[in-house]
């Protein structure tokens, strides 16, 4: 009721019937493709093509006379038409008659004679098509069973899309670990190469500040010592050494 | 009581030989019913005898007998002349 055609004029029967679907049916009233007509496959031929007798008569001619007549009826028939044609000279015979007695003479001792040999030559050759239309139809089906089975395959590979996904975040995440600690060792190598030049940069200073308090301390105290001093002082040591050369002697 | 059918309908072997004449009257003698005649005829013999997959000599013999049949009979005005006797 909410959907009723916008224009207010519409008579009532056409706004109490069900809104229309727009889309994704086919406005039809009868139905289609009910039944299951189709032109594929054809039926096939009949074997074989209907009854011929003496390769003149259709066979339903004598079907036909036998509840009559029974099985001479159709050749008494004959017998009396010819002999009426004969005797009525409706059938003249003259020059045309024996040129049509030698000339069936012939066709009928040919035809017996290749028939079957014509008739089963005519056979192979409807085999030989009939076999490479089955073998064409056959090679089709089944490339398209190989086709289906390929794509099942295609399919089930398709599955595996996340394994290898998943290896290929195991990979870059290696990588980007690797980096980093490539990069850490790095910056550790680079720190400490700073901090051992300091380190040796102080020690350097202390030695050299120690090298230069000896060296000044030294040459201050041998500056200090005066010549005075000087000779006093060796005076004692020879003092000394004789006493204890004394000495020594006397122990020894 | 068999359904009736029109005598239009029913096929040239079930019409009464003394309904015979009118049914020959009702078919269609127009030249596109005509057409439709030998076409559904040839269609016939056809499908019988030569459209099968082991087709015999019947079916082109027949034909050629039926054509031998007729130029006797269209010539036969002439052939009268090599008659034997003259009273049968």
């Amino acid at each position: 009721r909410a959907l009723c055609p916008l224009v207010p004029s519409a008579p009532a029967a056409l706004r109490a019937l069900p809104p229309p679907v727009a889309v994704g049916v086919l406005h039809t009233t009868r139905p289609l493709h009910t039944t299951q007509q189709s032109l594929a496959p054809v039926p096939p031929l009949p074997e074989k093509g209907g009854e011929v007798r003496h390769g003149l008569i259709p066979e339903e001619f004598f079907q036909f006379l036998y509840p009559k007549t029974g099985v001479t009826g159709p050749y008494m028939l004959g017998t009396g038409l010819l002999l009426y044609l004969l005797s009525k000279e409706i059938y003249v015979v003259n020059h045309e008659t024996a040129a049509a007695a030698c000339i069936l003479t012939v066709l009928v001792y040919a035809i017996k004679k290749f028939g079957p040999n014509v008739a089963d030559f005519a056979d192979k050759l409807n085999e030989e098509k009939m076999a490479s239309a089955l073998a064409m139809k056959n090679d089709t089906i089944q490339t398209l069973q190989t086709a289906i089975e390929e794509e099942k395959k295609e399919q089930w590979r398709a599955e595996g899309r996340s394994y290898l996904f998943d290896a290929r975040r195991n990979n870059i995440a290696m990588l980007l670990e690797a980096n980093y600690r490539e990069r850490l060792l790095m910056v550790y190598n680079e720190v400490k190469k700073r901090l051992d030049y300091q380190v040796a940069l102080q020690n350097l200073k202390r030695q050299k500040e120690q090298d230069h308090m000896i060296q000044w301390v030294e040459k201050s105290v041998v500056q200090s010592i005066t010549p005075q001093q000087q000779k006093e002082s060796i005076a004692k040591c020879i003092l000394d050494l004789k006493a204890l050369s004394k000495s020594a002697h006397a122990a020894v | 009581l068999p359904a009736a059918v029109l005598l239009k309908d029913t096929k040239l072997m079930d019409v009464k030989l003394g309904q015979l004449g009118s049914w020959l009257a009702m078919r269609d003698f127009t030249p596109g019913g005509i057409l439709g005649a030998i076409r559904r005829g040839h269609e016939r013999y056809y499908n019988k005898y030569i459209n099968v997959k082991k087709g015999g000599l019947g079916g082109l013999s027949m034909v050629l007998a039926g054509y031998v049949i007729l130029s006797y009979m269209w010539s036969y005005s002439h052939i009268k002349h090599d008659r034997r006797r003259k009273y049968h």
